[in-house]
């Protein structure tokens, strides 16, 4: 048991590594270089002056090095400065997080709930028209594109109908429970209605799988009701390969979240990465990429351990 | 190849007795006549679908535009034409770029095993795992001048197109790569392919005239499948402003300026998204049509 965390722990270290690197290297491909900003307010610099600028702040070392120099400052929980924000980074980071991982959260678990109903629903009778409707359901939430529906419900509920707040996490003066939770509810239907779309297909397919498997055959002949037969002897196999794919989903999750954030001005990690590589804070942006990167993979290792825990079979 | 035909002719009735996916091929092909209709549409018209008149912005359809014009003047329905091919193309090509990268990786994983099999698909697992819109808009704000290319060059409409088209191969690969490798592993202790090893074939030969054609089925399903993933990819990164750039139009990057539409000219902001679904919905209940098709198990449950 300890092995197999340890061993899956290590190689997830090693993938947010690897990726420190990628992204270190791709944020450095970007327009713009860290001392435009500086440069830019001083008239009359001279070429020599920005290249003595560079030697003090290490550009003009090889990437290796500056890498190597980022990864130790890191590791010691400094992560630099937010150019655009002027603080140090983990200090939006963090309240961003938070914003992002709520919205996440209650949006996996309003589609993991939908898709299930959905999913069981629809392998109960495939091929018939209710497993027809629901197909089209969940064809829809994988075909359309995030940012439009955003967009469609803004002008659906902001726009014509007036009944929610386009943008915005809380109205200014007013932070109660209630005004926030009515600046979540477009965002946060967004994101499941997208979501739910995959979810129920996989617990459709799954479902029918396992209907067809001898052990159901044995229950349903042994008398066992059918809607026990179904949500006991079945359900208990088909979530197997269920939670792991929809744990593994955390990483379009995640994609999605930045979208919907995007459109609807929430203040979460999308939102604040998108706006750091438009603004060109270095920082911001690798540190918020690279924390994106820990989220999907800690939701993979969840899904991991939680396949080996439901799966007999799988010794640890 | 009489055979051969035959199992193609079977898997073609299959297909038609699969409504939702003949009605997507239908509709798919309608689609495409319609963004191919751009070019007969512009010669018997004269009208150059990027000219902006600001004079015109706004305009409400007639017989000249159809559609109107957008917020620049420009005329939508040729703009929506227009758009559409670039998506789609983008859609096409980077479904098989990534589609060749994939394949690669699969067939080297499955078909040599060991080591290189633990080192790609851990790499492959990595990949996965990562949330790819990020990554992708990371990609799309690389300067292309600090890599090598002339100004000249990457800030030309090629560039932006062939730009997007590679990084969305580049991260959307993972899928194929798994299914590759799991059809090689399934079929590469098949008879025919130690017959074929015993008579002295080369690995190369192994998998091009055993493997690859024996593996195609799950293949086309796939790239099916990714085509309309990419037409979304696409439609993101062009609309958050890192993928095609106007003035040449794409699907995506015609909703640009779509949250101040919504409020002032919302049909705008509706049009290139509408198109996006169905399209994207027609590929996806397509796959779902031709994985009926190309399953034998689906005859005997008609």
């Amino acid at each position: 048991m300890n092995r197999f965390i340890l061993r899956r722990l290590l190689q997830s270290a090693l993938v947010l590594l690897v990726m420190s690197f990628v992204i270190y290297g791709l944020i450095g491909l970007m327009p713009g270089d860290p001392l435009d900003v500086m440069v830019a307010s001083v008239p009359g610099v001279t070429p020599e002056q920005i290249a003595r600028l560079r030697a003090i702040y290490g550009l003009d070392q090889p990437l290796m090095l500056r890498y190597f120099h980022w990864l130790m400052a890191a590791l010691q929980g400094d992560l630099g400065y937010s150019r655009s924000h002027s603080v140090p980074v983990l200090a939006v980071l963090a309240p961003a997080l938070w914003t992002t991982c709520k919205l996440m959260l209650i949006s996996f678990v309003i589609a993991v709930a939908f898709s299930f109903v959905l999913g069981i629903t629809a392998a109960l009778k495939p091929g018939g028209w209710l497993d027809g409707v629901i197909s089209l359901v969940a064809f829809a939430g994988i075909s359309v594109p995030v940012f439009w529906l955003a967009l469609m419900m803004i002008l659906v509920f902001a726009v014509e109908l007036h009944w929610l707040p386009a943008s915005g996490g809380s109205t200014v003066g007013d932070g109660s429970f209630v005004d926030q939770f009515r600046h979540m509810v477009m965002p946060v239907t967004t994101l499941a209605l997208a979501t739910t779309g995959g979810f129920t297909r996989f617990v459709r397919a799954s479902m029918i799988e396992t209907l067809r498997a001898d052990h159901i055959r044995t229950a349903r002949a042994k008398g066992n009701p059918p809607s026990r037969v179904v949500l006991v002897h079945a359900l208990r196999n088909a979530m197997i390969p269920v939670l792991t794919v929809m744990a593994l989903s955390f990483g379009s999750l995640f994609s999605g979240a930045l979208l919907t954030e995007t459109m609807f001005a929430q203040p979460g990690m999308g939102k604040l990465i998108y706006d750091a590589i438009l603004s060109n804070d270095f920082n911001l942006a690798l540190s918020g990429l690279l924390f994106a990167t820990l989220i999907t993979l800690l939701a993979n290792l969840a899904a991991d351990l939680a396949y080996a825990w439901l799966d007999p079979r799988i010794k640890l | 190849m009489s055979a051969a035909s035959g199992i193609w002719a079977r898997r073609w009735q299959r297909l038609r007795g699969h409504r939702a996916g003949m009605a997507s091929l239908i509709l798919l092909a309608v689609l495409l006549l319609f963004v191919l209709a751009d070019f007969p549409l512009e010669a018997l018209t004269g009208i150059d679908p990027n000219e902006a008149d600001l004079f015109a912005r706004f305009d409400p359809p007639s017989w000249a535009h159809p559609l109107g014009m957008d917020e620049a003047g420009r005329d939508v329905l040729l703009r929506l034409m227009v758009g559409g091919q670039v998506s789609l193309l983008v859609g096409v090509l980077a479904t098989l770029l990534g589609g060749v990268i994939g394949i690669a990786v699969g067939v080297a994983a499955g078909f040599w095993g060991g080591r290189l099999d633990a080192l790609l698909m851990r790499f492959t697992d990595g990949m996965i795992a990562l949330p790819l819109l990020p990554l992708l808009i990371v990609l799309g704000a690389v300067d292309l001048t600090k890599i090598g290319f002339s100004s000249e060059f990457a800030h030309s409409g090629a560039a932006g197109f062939w730009r997007i088209v590679v990084i969305i191969a580049l991260v959307d690969w993972t899928a194929i790569a798994r299914l590759v490798r799991a059809s090689t592993l399934q079929i590469r202790e098949r008879d025919y392919i130690r017959a074929a090893r015993a008579a002295g074939a080369g690995a190369w030969d192994i998998i091009a005239t055993h493997i690859l054609p024996n593996i195609a089925t799950p293949i086309i399903v796939a790239f099916t499948l990714t085509v309309g993933r990419v037409i979304l990819f696409e439609s993101v990164l062009s609309f958050l402003g890192f993928g095609v750039v106007p003035p040449t139009p794409s699907w995506g990057n015609m909703l640009n300026n779509a949250q101040e539409l919504v409020t002032t000219a919302p049909l705008l902001a509706i049009y290139p998204g509408a198109l996006i679904f169905l399209v994207v919905m027609a590929v996806n209940f397509l796959g779902d049509g031709l994985q009926h098709a190309f399953d034998p198990r689906s005859e005997h449950q008609e």
